[in-house]
Order: structure tokens, then sequence, then C-alpha cells
């Protein structure tokens, strides 16, 4: 397969050659708003909004910048400094691949910094999760615009760091502190992966930056340390991206306040793995390779796996979560499908940042007006309270169920066409998903904003404030336009061939009639009448029934979290059992059996100490006897 | 001559050591440690007179001294020792024990 990725050339100058303003601006506010404390409650949130809004019109800047040059130059490496003498030199890759991630990451995350005013309004830590926020962003911005797998992989523990702490942002209560554990938890492992699949890459290649690896992989490289590298990238992937197996942490990731849902675990940070493994698409793509056979299947199983949770959840957030797992899952399998996919599948993972980022806002502010109650069975009806969050939360959910020209439908499309080209199991059984897709999705909608009131006594629902719903509106219009803007004429996959590969020539042409294509859409219109059905028309029971036994499944998270208990957590606690039994009894009993030894023996020996001068000056006499005793016998030898 | 000087040297030397192990009375004691010291200073005093020279003899002078020094202190002690405990019995002083 011939490359038509292009060479990354130095640069400086130019709001490219200052591209690390836009990880400093971030920067600065969380260190702000961190060290100065109190005396920026007044004004610290406006500073965390400006400094997220600065880092945006950067990325702007930096992106017109890019598409002056011309597509074989847009490969741009600014250097910064020697961060490793003789093993790396710290700077930033802004190419197609990083500034599309830029500016999602700083758009939405600014959106989501303005909605945060007006949401965490009566939250007395507002500024603290300003400053935890401004943290994620220059994180996040530095995974993505590094040019080396060590300043990818600061950032990727950045991020980690940003989403346990706003996950426990509410720390006083036990469920979002042991989620925050959680889900630090299991990123470990995923991390694990990552940090030694960056060994492999040096020791194989002697180089951690992009741009030298590019050149050297193309020379042609062994298979089995490709393939090493590979799996070892996939399962970083899979803990971010909360992907099988180690998906547990992200549903209950929801319990941190939902700006976070919205920013970290929905629109950006969980869309890290994706960008992992476009970046380094050519460790997945020696010809037929393993690793990238792995991703699609990864992938497929995640997004039924995410796709079944979502139909049984009664929490509007965690069926959100659900829901993104499924979606991320989606955009894996488009990134295991190589050039081909990469476009829709960042395409999608864009088009999902706005779709996905306008619901999970939309559900904050349902929440906001119904005293934060999450469970759907006592939403209902709230259509005409909430006019603004119901529209926009419902074109977001005709984005996301592909409803024909919007957003979602594009991108979502061309995963699943692309899909069944090149695997054609993967690729019905992501038809069967986007099927799903439209029950549990419908669900939500008919639960939270249709049928009868079920609301609790003392709920007043109300419309949210402007600083609430123009960042929804604006999403809202995202989901609306911005799938048909990407996908048709394939202006996303020409942008991006020059960084990730893929013949400009063979832009794909989006062709709706075809047999999946349809099969897909009488999929979703099922789902969706189906959903009508059981929670439109019919009455929605305000105590959960019990359900079947795929109802109890999809309830407990396919037992994910029984599956991680039995194989890891107990052998793991009987490991330690037995350690601390050995401290206990071995180690412990060695040392203090020795004191114990000399404590007693030397308890019998001080009895000598008797205090009569008498025997004192006997034992003078006798030691004196005996020397003089020695002395003689030494005399007469 | 010698002999005889020498083994009234021994016996003096071993009444004081006895005296020291078995008497109870601090002044006793006392007295019997004298008595060593002034047991070792006769044998000193006897070998000088038999090799001829001084040095034994300017020793048994140090060891007076150092007795006499010693006297003072150590009746300092024994007359503390008594007023504060109404005994002069070194069996009574053993506090400073286990």
């Amino acid at each position: 397969m011939e490359s038509h990725i292009a060479e990354i050339t130095q640069h400086t100058g130019g709001v490219i050659g200052s591209a690390w303003l836009m990880i400093a601006f971030p920067l600065l506010g969380a260190l702000i708003l961190l060290t100065l404390g109190r005396f920026t409650n007044r004004w610290g949130h406006l500073l965390g909004v400006a400094m997220s809004l600065a880092s945006f019109v950067v990325a702007v800047l930096a992106f017109f910048e890019l598409i002056g040059f011309g597509e074989e130059q847009r490969r741009k490496a600014v250097e910064l400094y020697d961060f490793i003498p003789g093993m790396v030199k710290m700077g930033l890759l802004i190419d197609p691949l990083s500034i599309s991630f830029a500016l999602l990451i700083t758009g939405v995350g600014s959106l989501i910094h303005i909605y945060s005013i007006g949401y965490m309004a009566h939250d007395e830590h507002r500024r603290r999760f300003f400053a935890y926020l401004n943290l994620f962003v220059a994180a996040m911005l530095l995974l993505v615009l590094a040019d080396n797998y060590v300043g990818l992989f600061i950032g990727w523990e950045g991020v980690g760091l940003a989403s346990y702490l706003l996950i426990g942002f509410w720390q006083f209560k036990p469920s979002a502190a042991t989620a925050a554990k959680k889900a630090f938890v299991v990123n470990r492992v995923g991390d694990f992966g990552l940090l030694v699949g960056m060994f492999v890459i040096w020791t194989t290649f002697g180089t951690l930056t992009f741009k030298n690896l590019g050149e050297q992989i193309t020379a042609g490289q062994t298979n089995g340390a490709m393939l090493a590298i590979g799996l070892l990238l996939l399962l970083g992937a899979c803990g971010k991206s909360a992907q099988l197996p180690l998906q547990s942490w992200l549903l209950d990731a929801m319990e941190g306040p939902t700006p976070v849902s919205a920013l970290i675990h929905a629109a950006t940070m969980v869309t890290a793995g994706v960008y992992l493994v476009v970046r380094s698409g050519a460790f997945f793509f020696p010809e037929g390779s393993g690793a990238a056979l792995a991703v699609t299947i990864v992938g497929a199983a995640t997004l039924l796996a995410g796709a079944i949770i979502g139909c049984a959840k009664d929490d509007i957030k965690k069926g959100l979560a659900g829901s993104t797992m499924s979606q991320i899952g989606y955009m894996m399998l488009g990134a295991g499908l190589g050039p081909a996919g990469y476009a829709f599948a960042i395409g999608h993972l864009i088009t999902h940042g706005f779709f996905k980022a306008d619901m999970f806002l939309g559900a904050g502010s349902v929440m906001h007006g119904m005293n934060d109650e999450v469970d759907m069975r006592k939403y209902g009806a709230l259509r005409k309270v909430m006019p603004i969050t119901f529209v926009t939360f419902f074109i977001g959910y005709l984005a996301i169920i592909g409803f024909p020209l919007l957003s979602g439908y594009f991108t979502k499309d061309g995963i699943i066409e692309t899909a069944v080209h090149h695997q054609p199991i993967l690729g019905w059984l992501a038809v069967l998903g986007a099927g799903i897709t439209g029950f549990y999705m419908s669900r939500m909608v008919f639960m939270t904003f249709f049928g009868q009131k079920r609301w609790a006594e003392d709920a007043h629902p109300h419309e949210s404030p402007l600083v609430m719903t123009i960042p929804l509106m604006i999403l809202s219009l995202g989901s609306l336009g911005l799938g048909a803007y990407l996908v048709l004429n394939g202006t996303l996959y020409r942008f991006l061939s020059p960084a990730v590969g893929g013949d400009p020539a063979d832009a794909p042409h989006f062709d709706p009639f075809t047999t999946p294509g349809l099969a897909t859409l009488a999929l979703v219109a099922v789902g969706v009448g189906i959903a009508w059905m059981k929670y439109g028309r019919a009455e929605v029971p305000a105590v959960q029934p019990r359900g079947s036994f795929l109802t109890t499944f999809a309830r407990r998270d396919l037992y994910g979290d029984a599956l991680n208990e039995s194989l890891f957590m107990r052998p793991g606690q009987w490991l330690t059992r037995l350690a601390v039994f050995f401290d206990n009894r071995g180690i412990d009993g060695l040392v203090n059996g020795l004191a114990a030894g000399i404590g007693g023996s030397s308890g019998r020996l001080r009895r000598i100490q008797t205090g009569f001068a008498r025997t004192y000056a006997l034992s003078i006499l006798i030691g004196a006897a005996l020397l003089t005793g020695a002395l003689l016998l030494v005399g007469t030898i | 001559m010698t002999t005889h000087y020498l083994v009234l040297s021994g016996l003096l030397f071993a009444i004081g050591a006895m005296g020291v192990l078995i008497r109870r009375n601090a002044i006793v004691v006392f007295m019997c440690v004298e008595l060593m010291l002034n047991a070792c200073n006769l044998a000193f005093v006897t070998f000088a007179r038999q090799v001829g020279n001084l040095e034994g003899q300017i020793i048994a002078f140090f060891v007076m001294v150092v007795a006499a020094a010693e006297v003072v202190v150590g009746l300092a002690i024994i007359v503390t020792i008594f007023r504060t405990r109404r005994s002069a019995s070194v069996d009574d002083a053993n506090l400073l024990k286990y």
C-alpha cells in the first residue's frame, strides 16, 4: 500500500511557531486559580473561561495559517526545548489531525466552560472546578499536540489526573470518591500498556518522535515487535476510551458534575484512545497486521456492549455514558480499518463531540431544573417547560441515531459502509448496533420529554438561564450541519490525508442508497418504533419493573464489575491476605522473636547487678585471682 | 628477712580482702581497704630494700597520698549516707541495682 503521508517539516515563527500558547493559557489559568485560592473566588470562573477562549483563538488562527500552506506542507513540527537530552526533544506537531482535535477541544471546551458558569453557580467550590477544567484542557492539548510519545504520555496522565479530580469533585459523596478511584485504577491498566508500548518502540527504533518514527517505519520493520507495539498501544487506548475489557469505569464516572461528563467523558478525553490509534497508524498497518484486526474487534464488541447497557439504564447520565461507550466503539472500528476509515472515525469523533456534549449538557439542564434528579422515571412531559433544552436535546438525539442529513448520519454511515466493505461481519454488527442506538436514545427522549408527568412532589422544572442554553444552541447547530460539511465531497478525508495517509484521489463519495445504509435506516426506524410503543405511547411505570434476564444483564453493566471482582479483586484480596499473613507471622515473627530473645536474656543477665558492694568486690577478687593465675600459667610455659 | 616481710604483707592483704568481703559496717570495710593498701606498701618497701633503689619507696608515698585522699572522700560519703539512712551498713546501700 502506497503511503500518502506528507513529510514533517520544521517550522518557526507565525502563530504555529507560538502554538505552545494554546497549552500555556489554560495551564496559567489553572495555576493562578489553584495557587491564589480564595482570593480568586469572585472572578475565577471568568478567568477560566477567558483562558479557554484564548486557547481557542490561538487554535483557530493556527488552523487558518496551516491551511494557507499547500497540502503537502501541512505537517509542521515546532521545537520547544531539549526535554531529556539524548532522548527526547520536546516539540509540538501541528498537522491536520492535531489541529482538528485542538479545535474540538478548545471549541467545545470553551462552550462547556461557559455553560458551567451557570451550572455550578450555586457550588461553593466553583473556582476550584474551573481550575481543574483548565488543567484538563491544557493536558488534553498537550496530548494531541506533542510531537513525541513522551509528551503525549504526559498529557495522557494529565487528563487522567484531571478526570480523577473532577469525577471526585463532590468527594463528600462516597460514591463519587469511589468512582474517581475506580476510574484512576482502571486507567492505570491502560497506561501500563501505553508505557510498555513506548518502551518497546524505544528499544526497537531508538526514538519516540513521530517524525523519526515515520521515516524509519516506511523502511520496513519486523512484524513481531510491530504487533506487540500495536497491541500494547491498543491496551492503552482501551483504558482511556473505556473500550472492552477496560470499560467499567466510564459508567461510574458519571458521579462527576455534568459539564465534566460532557467535556471529559463524552467529547474529548475518552476519544484520546482513537487519537492514539490513528496517530500510531503506522504500527497497526504493516500488511496484514493482527493489531488492526484487534482494534476493529474491540470496537465492534464495545459498540454493542455500550448500546445494550444504554437500553436498560434509568439514570439519564448513565444511559448517555453507555451510548458514549458505544459511539467510541464505532470510532475504534473505523480507526481499525486503516486510512479508509480514519476520516470517518475522526469525523464521527468530531460530530459526536458536538451532539454528545449537546445531550449531556441538555441532561444537565434537565437535572438543574429537577433538583438534580437523574432517574428518568421521575421525568416525563418536560418538553413544554423546557422548550430550549428539549429542542437542542432533540437535535442531538436525531444526530446520534443517524437521522438522514444530520451530523451523525454522515459520519456513522461512513464507518458502517467502510466496515461492511472491509470486515463484513463486524460491519453488520455495527448496523445492528445502530438499530439498538435508535431504540435506547428514543427511550431516553420519550421518558424525559414526552408522556405523562411523573415528577417528584417538590419538583418545579424550569428552563435554565441563557448562559447554559446558548452553549446548547451552538452545539446543536454543530450537530445539525457539521457532518454534512465534513463528509460530503470528502472534505475531512482530503484535509486529513497528509497526516494519516490515504490517497486524496480516493476520497469516498457519499452514497445514501447502499444496502448497509438502507438497512441501518430501517433498523433505526424499527428501534424508534419499539421505543415509541413501550415508552412513548404506553405509561412508564414510576418504579423500575423487574425485567427479564436480559434487562438485568444490561442493568448490571453486562456483569463487567462482577467479572472484574471475581477475576481480579478477589484473587488480589487473597494475595494481600497471604502477604499480610506472611508478614505478620513470618517477617514479624522473626524480628519479634529476635527482639524477645535478646530482651529475655538481658533481663536475666541484669540480675547480676545486685547492688551489694560485697558481690562486686568478690567478682573483682575472683577476676584478679584468675588474672594472676593466667599470668603464672603463661609464665611457666 | 625478705620472705618474712612478704609473708606478713600477704597475710595483711588477705585479712583486708576478707574483711571487705564479709564485714557489713562501712567504716570497718573502709579500714580493711586501708589495710590492703598498707599491705601493698609493705611489699613495695620490702622489694625496694632488697633491690636497693628508691622507686618502691616513692610508690609507697604515692599510695599513702592516694589513701589519704580516698579517706577524705570516702568518709564524707559514709557520713552522708549515715545521716540520710541512719545506717552504716554497706548492705543497706543497695539501691543502685537492676
